[in-house]
């Protein structure tokens, strides 16, 4: 564990960065309505306006299966340089300008394009896919210090209407995380569909109490626009009013559409995040600290590419202003069976993810079935089905 | 001058400067901050589990 200054400082000058240029892969994500626009050009067929979804749902993850695992870590003495080097900021910022440029596009295209209603349906869809993906980059900047970037990570929540998921989830979702308490951990037993309404209001009520009572020790009224999740809405309200007054009021309902399914897709990540794992409470009745067992990791290398680390899942919550470059595969982590580019598809079928996934949390727990997070409306099937085993 | 440190992320707490943006104008003394409130930068570690460093006369043995 403990080295001695030699063979760490020549750690330091030998070791390289093997993803360092992976990195930029992100950015093929915002690039999907340009890479649609382009096949479809090319070939003629309506249907490859759905590029964002054939790439999501069924490209990615066989690219996961092929490209299979990479579980090195940089070394400790490396980590305060990689943090420090500005290049890998940009690689998340660039994601930005992108994002937006694609939307601008993927409107004009949607008004003025000529698409079928199919086609339009599909396009809609993949505006969503990159809003959704650009959650995890918002996601990535929103835990910084820096101001610049949490003001970033606003803006690339504008798209999906998610402005409150910065404060819920830095401020509720971290500090309730794998308990019953947290809206945004899936309990075993529930599937996406139970979870999918449970996380969305419940995240909202909780991103409002937070300001309210932030709002409430400046004095203020909860409806002052200091309050984060005002502020952040009114982003989205400007970016749609601007985008309506642009292309017209039949847009509104495909901006809706892809707000909708952009923030599902990070729903449907949070799902797979945490499912089934419970922190137990300490002798003071706290609950323990979270630790690398509290969350599904996954060394899926394709994955982990185009999600900046986030499977890294563990690390990122013992550490959370770590940044992704510098995230670490724990051993001793619960891992997914592949990356969740797989396990999101997986979640949309809950007999096939509760195959795949209730014997591994069980696993996990040794058995126990106590010690999961149960769904309260699962338990006594549960306990009856796999025991009081203790 | 007394400053309180998150043991997850080295965010630190002075109360000359206090944290504004939490509602903790600058002077507020740390016994007014409530035991639930969380580290603003990381949000693991609450204001319990803060560690005090007392300026001048530890912190001499980081090895």
């Amino acid at each position: 564990m403990s080295t001695t200054g030699g063979p760490d400082t020549a750690t330091d000058v030998t070791w390289r960065d093997p993803k360092r240029y992976l990195w930029l892969i992100g950015l093929v994500v915002p690039l999907f309505p340009f890479i649609a626009w382009a096949l479809v050009e090319a070939t003629g067929l309506g249907l490859l306006w759905w590029t964002g979804i054939l790439l999501l749902y069924v490209i990615f993850p066989v690219v996961d299966i092929l490209f299979g695992k990479d579980s090195a870590n940089p070394p400790e003495s490396a980590t305060a340089w990689l943090e420090r080097d500005r290049y890998y900021r940009w690689c998340i910022y660039l994601y930005l300008p992108v994002q937006y440029a694609g939307l601008v596009f993927g409107c004009w295209l949607l008004t003025h394009g000529g698409l079928s209603f199919q086609g339009r349906l599909g396009l809609a869809i993949t505006l969503g896919g990159v809003a959704g993906i650009g959650i995890n980059t918002a996601h990535e900047l929103g835990h910084k210090k820096e101001s610049v970037e949490r003001w970033l990570s606003k803006v690339a929540l504008a798209q999906t209407c998610y402005g409150h998921f910065f404060i819920e989830h830095n401020r509720g979702h971290h500090v309730r995380v794998a308990t019953p308490e947290d809206p945004a951990s899936a309990r075993l037993g529930e599937s996406f569909w139970a979870f999918w309404p449970r996380t969305v209001s419940g995240s909202l009520r909780s991103a409002w109490r937070l300001e309210k009572k932030r709002m409430e020790r400046l004095g203020k009224s909860p409806w002052s626009p200091r309050n984060d999740v005002l502020n952040a809405w009114a982003m989205s309200a400007v970016l749609f009013g601007a985008l309506v007054l642009a292309f017209g009021p039949g847009l509104l309902p495909w901006l809706a559409l892809q707000a909708v399914f952009g923030f599902s897709l990070l729903e449907v990540i949070n799902y797979t995040e945490h499912y089934g794992l419970l922190r137990r409470h300490t002798e003071s009745g706290r609950y323990e600290r979270c630790a690398p067992r509290h969350s599904w990791n996954s060394d899926n290398v394709a994955s982990n590419v185009f999600l900046y680390h986030l499977q890294r899942h563990s690390d990122h919550h013992a550490n959370p202003t770590r940044r992704y470059q510098a995230l670490r595969h724990f051993e001793e982590a619960p891992e997914l069976p592949t990356g969740y580019a797989g396990m999101i598809v997986l979640a949309y079928i809950p007999p096939l993810w509760r195959r795949v996934m209730d014997h591994r949390v069980l696993a996990h727990y040794g058995g126990d079935i106590n010690r999961a997070n149960l769904h309260p409306g699962k338990r006594e099937a549960l306990l009856t089905r796999y025991g009081s085993a203790a | 001058m007394s400053r309180w440190t998150c043991p997850v992320c080295d965010y630190g707490y002075e109360e000359s400067r206090g944290a504004p943006r939490e509602g903790f104008p600058a002077g507020t003394p740390w016994s007014a901050v409530p035991d639930d409130w969380c580290c603003p930068d990381c949000g693991v570690r609450e204001k319990i589990d803060f560690e005090p460093d007392s300026g001048s006369d530890s912190g001499s043995d980081n090895g």
